[in-house]
């Protein structure tokens, strides 16, 4: 089996937010596997060691990317690519990312291509299905179970709570939802091996596109902070007359019910 | 710039969901005083046409087939793509549901098209249509625009308000013909396990637990405050990694995020990925046995005390609001 996983680099989910220079402020910041690509990264493992084949992880971004990328190779992952963008692209958007990827994958007869159903910096949710409509390959989201049969796959979908049961053939692009595995921390043996692993790298030239190709079709004109929430009410007295107190809030001052 | 937009409306149980009315809202203010064309795609859907033209649709396009009675993205991009032919819009609106989440890049992919996802509110500044959407699961946020095509976007759900229901708007109803062939992915079964009660990203009222809820059973008090008050329940991540309930329930940074009228958060610490996903809520209530809990930071109203004896006891007391009212 040949499969690829879509990773991104994203900040770790404890990181407060900070606004500087109309930007999101980077400094000192944590950096992690987005959390749903690190399933796309554990599921790409386990269907390799029951099935053969190797694993690549292949990354849009800059250099800072190595970071993640070796950390997938330590959890397991045979190969990583990274695609630098960073002397060519300012503000790419989804088609732009899509839009590398899939020039990137056209030609490596991936049986199966694995992505976070979601980044959780971003959130648009899109590349995945982007890069499978590009391909011509079908796909399906947000799926909580992946079993390879030969040249078929069935696969649990979560859609809102409830699950689809859905049969497919492959090629096949996946993203991955919480609850498909438990990703796995990198070993030390791992982490030594990830070190010899090969991890290249390509610019957008290598893929014949240049920055026209893969210009975003839209952009961001303001980042803003939400406002700030002031501190609420602690209700005060004996539990019942507090909870009395909280419905008639709610229903008279706040509106709600 | 008067333009044509066309919003897709969903269907589920037989009826429309809420978000095609905020759609179509959104769909309104996108066509600047042009047009707004419903679409229902599904095995029978021209019934329910008039209730997307009652909510402010100037007419409906329906495309209708067999194949079509549950969403499968090839089914539904061969449908859309036949209405996307025969109308040319300018704009297309989806709601940012499980099916406009699945749906909206493939289209946007066979279009060659920009996608603004999850898009809270939306507005016409200074010549260009603005959309503003959470970043960082709703720790910021940003305003984006289409600078080159279509646009398109999808919405989240609750947020942008639909227009008065008028029963007397009417407005042409008409099919589109498409061949929907050769669907890659079959649908073997659908296990429903969110069927009962309401769903977490429309519902109005969301009653979470956290690891206070202690177990499984632990839920049960919160299911009946959230069926007196027609909401759901939800979790923490906690609650879920320590297996009381299904990663279904799960709101926060990985997880839902959610925005209903109330919310009320029972034995929840409140880590900042779990205050991502519910933060942005109109009104937040926490009930916590720690009065140091991070949680009351964000909480409109708290009440320091054990989550099995105010849930209760709140229960009560809204039967009785409920009974009064």
């Amino acid at each position: 089996m040949n499969i690829y996983v879509l990773m991104k680099r994203t900040f770790d989910t404890e990181e407060k937010i900070t606004i500087s220079g109309g930007k999101i402020n980077e400094d000192g910041a944590e950096f992690i596997i987005n959390p749903y690509d690190e399933y796309a990264i554990e599921e790409a493992i386990q269907v390799r060691d029951a099935n053969g084949g190797e694993v690549t992880v292949v990354s849009v971004g800059t250099e800072e990317a190595e970071k993640q990328l070796r950390t997938a190779l330590a959890m397991g992952a045979d190969k990583a690519v990274l695609i630098n963008t960073e002397d060519d692209i300012e503000n790419g958007d989804q088609f732009t990312t899509a839009k590398i990827l899939s020039e990137f994958l056209k030609d490596k007869d991936a049986d199966l291509i694995i992505a976070g159903n979601v980044a959780i910096d971003g959130g648009s949710g899109q590349v995945g299905p982007r890069v499978a409509e590009i391909l011509g390959i079908s796909y399906v989201t947000t799926i909580t179970k992946l079993d390879i049969n030969g040249s078929s796959a069935t696969v649990v979908r979560d859609v809102e709570g409830d699950s689809e049961v859905i049969e497919a053939s492959l090629p096949l692009l996946v993203t991955a939802q919480q609850g498909l595995n438990e990703p796995r921390y990198p070993s030390l043996p791992g982490i030594m091996k990830a070190k010899k692993k090969p991890l290249d790298e390509l610019e957008i030239d290598d893929l014949d596109l240049d920055e026209d190709d893969v210009e975003a079709k839209t952009k961001t004109i303001e980042i803003y902070m939400p406002p700030k929430k002031e501190a609420g009410k602690v209700l005060e007295g004996e539990l019942e007359d507090q909870v009395k107190e909280l419905v008639k809030l709610l229903h008279t001052e706040a509106k709600v019910v | 710039m008067a333009r044509k937009v066309l919003v897709l409306g969903e269907v589920r149980d037989g009826s429309l969901r809420n978000v095609s009315f905020e759609a179509v809202a959104a769909g309104k203010t996108a066509s600047e005083g042009g047009e707004v064309v419903g679409v229902l795609i599904g095995d029978s859907v021209s019934a329910l046409a008039n209730g997307m033209i009652h909510y402010g649709a100037d007419r409906v396009v329906t495309v209708e087939d067999e194949k079509l009675k549950q969403y499968t993205p090839d089914g539904f991009s061969q449908a859309l793509m036949a209405v996307i032919d025969s109308e040319s819009p300018d704009g297309l609106i989806f709601g940012h549901t499980a099916m406009g989440k699945d749906l909206a890049p493939k289209i946007a992919a066979k279009l060659e098209s920009g996608l603004i996802s999850d898009v809270t509110s939306l507005e016409e500044a200074g010549g260009n249509l603005v959309f503003t959407r959470p970043i960082y699961s709703g720790k910021a946020f940003e305003k984006k625009i289409v600078t080159d095509g279509l646009l398109f976007a999808t919405i989240r759900p609750n947020n942008i308000a639909p227009m008065e229901k008028d029963e007397s708007r009417s407005g042409d109803v008409a099919s589109v013909a498409a061949e929907i062939k050769d669907l890659r992915t079959i649908i073997k079964e659908v296990v429903r396990k969110a069927s009962e009660g309401v769903d977490l990203s429309e519902a109005k009222v969301i009653i979470a637990g956290g690891r206070g809820v202690k177990s499984e059973e632990g839920f049960e008090p919160l299911k009946e405050l959230a069926s007196v008050l027609n909401g759901a329940v939800g979790a923490s991540r906690g609650a879920c990694d320590a297996d009381y309930c299904d990663y279904s329930l799960q709101i926060g940074q990985t997880g839902k995020v959610v925005t209903p009228d109330l919310y009320i958060a029972c034995g929840i610490s409140g880590a900042i990925q779990h205050l991502a996903g519910m933060s942005n809520s109109k009104v937040i209530v926490a009930i916590n046995k720690d009065p140091e809990a991070n949680i009351f930071k964000v909480a409109d109203y708290g009440i320091v005390g054990d989550l099995f004896e105010v849930v209760p006891l709140l229960t009560e007391e809204f039967k009785k609001l409920k009974v009064n009212a």
